[in-house]
């Protein structure tokens, strides 16, 4: 039996190239995709995936075929031949790589853009007014949600610290509603993250309605943290003296994890929350019931994360006397907590609940 | 296959020494013979793999289960930082510079490196580098990560970090001097008759470190000399609280430590190309190319750093320019491999452990390659920074590569460095243990990340132990691994068959003195008279000649 080696190549071609593709589409690795963004990167990922897995094939392969077809028999002293090299062919894997690559860079940056990452794209470099600058990681215009102008934006109901960046105007595709970006401020501190949205709620949790762009600024009050939703594909680090900025819009209702994924210390590992995506009519009744609770003196911020083990309740809810705070170091922390020594634990009527009273 | 010499010491003659010898104590001495100070930097090395090697296993051992029972969390965060730090400074670091020095002046006739004193004085600085470090643990352990992030960093103990720091700068300037003196050496101490691209690529891969070294380190001394006023003194060049940017940090540090992958991996770049053509019998294919693109690889490997900081404070311009060079990196490196994969094709392949090792090292650093070329995408790269996607990604390069890459060199040239031949038996019973392990660890890893793991935690998402059992089973394969290895080691070292001087038969210099060489490392400096790699034009390695043992003491053991 003796099959031509073009025959045995092309052979091996299209079996690569169908087992690749098939790979690509099927390696069943990512979480479902919750948002707008994370069906970009799936785009992306998937297309490495069958790329990568095609040249994971083939340079695998050649290794395992040249360790069977060319081993050294037993008491061959003899040399291989004399081969020093192949100048086309080392071109060929020199420049096969390298429009691979490039084609790589090209696509993400696409992708990148498609998600709103050069969206504002000035701001960095723009004078920073406020005593922070802000910083862009998201701003999605995709879809029949496109992304607001920046100007737009400046007009919207956003911290007066963003409306500096949002006058750099930057490469946004115009025609989402104004005001339709909901914004809410999210600090992280060891080891909760506490939400503030616009009409006045905090809460440890986050709730957001489906298909809507919404806005989260980031910023962190001891050390760094990350504000990660894995099925959302977006993560950006909470620095703290610098806000950062992450806008998204969720595809799919549901409960999501939040994760920390910057090490703060720890516990560390149990700095979670989750991300509840509603229906715009869910998401107003938990609006309303929220605003209506607290009209009623409810202070409370609802759902914290337990106390690690180590440390009392009212250790661990100490951190939260007063979450939005600007303390940005546990010195300015303990600062803090000498103000409220008249503190007893009577004062924390919801400790075991873990919410807690705010403000003060 | 094993060459083995039937030379032996007629016990009635008057013994005569070879001018080889070695007393073991000399290991233990400030010496300035390099052959001497690359085995001290080896074992010392080793002896600190072994350290982070324990450390890892408790880590799997905790992360076993989700919740954080068989050490506290901060004790965790405490043996995360050790092991980390520990495996790259005291372990790939020192490895690479044992190889370094020991073959570099016999891979180019030199009697010496340029600055012998300096050597003696650069390895003498690892072990309380090493000893610092680990005492720390003892008292108050560092818990930031190797990176050592502030403002965390300076929270979470003033001593732990204080020492963490101390033993970085003593291993950086260690490392600095080690550079500046494989550099010069290399370009001033050749024989006459070789010219740059007579070299071993060994050598054109330790110019590549070397300059790496020289260039980046500095900055992460710096980085840290401020952290440390940060922590001490209480500035505020990082601290935010006063002011500081903690990203500046992060610039620093990693416009030294993502070269310093670079110098983790480019030794074994080297030592794998001279492998790899020895034991397939076979030219290197594309000499030129993979020596020309170490010099790429160090030069890009200086311009891609913020790839680590996809997700800090870092504009959308930053982003996509590093981007762009970090996915470029990935075509010198392509080179290489290609070139070695090459080399085998219509080779004769001998399975030696040295081999087995390099096939390993292809394997697994193909894997870790194209994990880092996906890690480059910035839209991709968001979604797993940070997780146990990265932690599978590194290892993959730092422990497939790097490590698989010393575990090669070790086979391959123990005949050299200790004249006795290291058995071949239980040398492939540790690569298939070690391969196996390797995998069972690292590979559940990537989907861990993907899914949504986080790294550096101590208690983790019930939905995610499943593949970390896995992992800590394969991390147990891989600690009884290393078993074998020491054993066989020690036992070959001692009472392993008597190497001959070139039982590889090959062409490369180091191969034309005695094993091991001559204190003076050549009686007569060798003149070039083939390539390093003209297998297959009937140039055949000269045998030992007979009289040369038949008078001779065998050399003492050393260690
Ligand atoms: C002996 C087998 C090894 C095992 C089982 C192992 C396992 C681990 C684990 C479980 C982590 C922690 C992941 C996390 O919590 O984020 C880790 C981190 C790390 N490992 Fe290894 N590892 C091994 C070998 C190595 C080697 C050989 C190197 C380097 C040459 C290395 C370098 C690192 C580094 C740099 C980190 C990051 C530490 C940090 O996040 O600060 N490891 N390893
Ligand atoms: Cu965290
Ligand atoms: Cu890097």
């Amino acid at each position: 039996m003796n099959i031509p080696s073009s025959i045995v190549t092309l052979l091996v071609g299209i079996f690569v190239t169908l087992a690749s593709l098939w790979y690509g589409q099927n390696h069943g690795l990512m979480p479902v995709a919750a948002s707008a963004e994370a069906e970009l990167v799936d785009g992306l990922f998937n297309t490495m995936m069958t790329i990568g897995f095609g040249l994971f094939l083939l340079v695998e392969g050649a290794l395992v075929v040249a360790a069977v077809r060319f081993r050294r028999k037993e008491g061959d002293m003899g040399d291989g031949e004399h081969l020093e090299g192949n100048i086309p062919l080392e071109i060929v894997w020199t420049a096969i790589p390298a429009v691979v690559v490039l084609g790589i860079s090209i696509y993400s940056f696409d992708i990148y853009t498609r998600m709103g990452g050069l969206d504002l794209m000035n701001h960095n470099m723009a004078p920073a007014e406020a005593s922070s600058s802000v910083q862009v990681a998201y701003a999605p215009g995709e879809g029949d949600m496109p992304l607001m102008t920046n100007a737009a934006n400046a007009t919207a109901e956003v911290p007066a610290i963003l409306v500096a960046d949002a006058t750099a105007g930057m490469g946004a595709i115009p025609g989402t509603a104004v005001g339709s970006l909901l914004s809410i401020d999210v600090k992280g501190l060891q080891y909760a993250f506490i939400f503030s949205y616009p009409n006045g709620i905090i809460d440890g949790e986050l709730h957001i309605p489906v298909s809507q762009p919404v806005e989260l600024n980031l910023g962190a009050q001891d050390v760094l943290h990350a504000f990660w939703l894995p099925e959302f594909r977006i993560k950006q680090d909470m620095i703290p003296g610098q806000d950062t900025r992450l806008v998204f819009t969720a595809i799919r209702e549901g409960t999501y994890p939040v994760v920390c994924a910057e090490l703060c210390g720890p516990y560390h590992g149990g700095m979670r929350t989750q991300i509840i995506v509603e229906s715009p009519e869910e998401y107003q009744t938990w609006v309303d019931s929220r605003l209506t609770a607290m009209a009623a003196g409810d202070r409370t911020i609802a759902n914290l994360p337990k106390a690690p083990a180590d440390r009392s309740e009212l250790e661990y809810l100490n951190n939260f006397v007063e979450p939005m705070q600007l303390a940005i170091a546990p010195e300015s922390l303990a600062e803090l907590q000498t103000h409220h020594t008249d503190y007893s634990p009577a004062d924390y009527p919801h400790a075991e609940h873990h919410s807690l009273e705010m403000g003060s | 296959m094993t060459v083995t010499t039937a030379a032996k010491t007629p016990a009635s003659d008057v013994p005569m020494l070879l001018g080889n010898e070695r007393k073991w104590t000399d290991y233990f001495t400030f010496c300035t013979d390099h052959k001497v100070i690359g085995i001290q930097y080896l074992v010392t090395a080793f002896f600190f793999y072994l350290v982070g090697g324990s450390l890892a296993t408790v880590m799997r051992t905790e992360l076993a289960t989700p919740a954080p029972d068989i050490v506290t969390p901060d004790v965790y965060n405490g043996l995360l930082t050790l092991h980390g730090t520990v495996m790259l400074f005291l372990w790939i670091v020192p490895a690479g510079a044992g190889l370094a020095n020991y073959l570099i002046p016999l891979m180019i006739g030199a009697r010496d490196m340029a600055f012998p004193r300096l050597n003696a004085i650069a390895f003498w600085m690892i072990p309380p580098s090493g000893l610092l470090l680990i005492g720390s643990f003892f008292f108050e352990p560092p818990t930031a990560g190797w990176t050592s992030y502030p403002p965390l960093s300076l929270t979470t103990g003033m001593l732990g970090e204080g020492i963490w720091i101390m033993s970085i700068l003593i291993g950086g300037t260690a490392s600095i001097l080690g550079g500046l003196n494989f550099l010069v050496t290399i370009l001033k101490m050749r024989v006459p008759s070789m010219s740059l691209t007579d070299m071993p690529l060994f050598c054109w891969a330790m110019i590549a470190t070397s300059l790496l070294i020289l260039i980046s380190t500095p900055v992460l001394a710096g980085a840290l000399i401020l952290l440390a006023f940060d922590l001490f003194a209480g500035t505020a060049f990082f601290n935010p609280t006063g002011g500081g940017n903690p990203v500046v940090y992060q610039h620093m540090f990693w416009f030294y430590s993502h070269p310093a992958v670079y110098i983790f991996v480019l030794p074994l770049f080297g030592a794998i190309s001279e492998v790899v053509s020895v034991h397939a019998r076979k030219p290197i294919f594309g000499y030129r190319a993979i020596a020309y693109s170490s010099i790429v690889i160090s030069f890009l490997g200086l311009i891609v750093w913020a790839h680590h900081m996809f997700t800090s404070g870092t504009p959308p311009w930053l982003r996509m320019f590093f981007m762009i060079t970090t996915m470029v990196i990935a075509v010198p490196t392509g080179i290489k491999v290609f070139g070695w994969v090459a080399t085998l094709w219509r080779g004769k392949i001998a399975f030696t452990s040295a081999m087995l090792f390099a096939m390993g090292f292809i394997a697994l650093f193909l894997i870790g390659g194209i994990s880092g070329v996906m890690l480059a995408a910035v839209p991709f790269d968001i979604h797993v920074h940070d997780t146990y996607f990265v932690v599978a990604h590194f290892h993959y390069v730092l422990f497939g590569a790097s490590v698989f890459g010393v575990f090669m060199a070790v086979y391959h040239w123990f005949p050299k460095m200790t004249g006795h031949m290291i058995n071949e038996f239980w040398g492939r019973v540790h690569f298939a243990l070690t391969f196996v392990g390797m995998n069972l660890t690292f590979m559940p890893m990537h989907e861990l990340g993907l899914m949504g793991m986080n790294r550096r935690i101590a208690l983790y998402d019930p939905q995610f132990t499943d593949l970390n059992v896995l992992a800590t089973i394969g991390s147990y394969i891989m600690a009884v691994s290393t078993i074998p290895f020491l054993i066989n080691a020690a036992w070959s070292w001692r009472y392993g068959p008597k190497a001959p001087a070139n039982p590889w038969r090959a062409l490369t210099m180091e191969w034309r003195t005695l094993s091991p060489p001559h204190i003076e490392n050549f009686e007569e400096l060798p003149v070039l008279t083939t390539g390093p790699y003209d297998y297959g034009l009937g140039y055949i390695a000269e045998e030992d000649p007979a009289e040369l043992y038949e008078h001779a003491v065998p050399a003492p053991v050393a260690g």
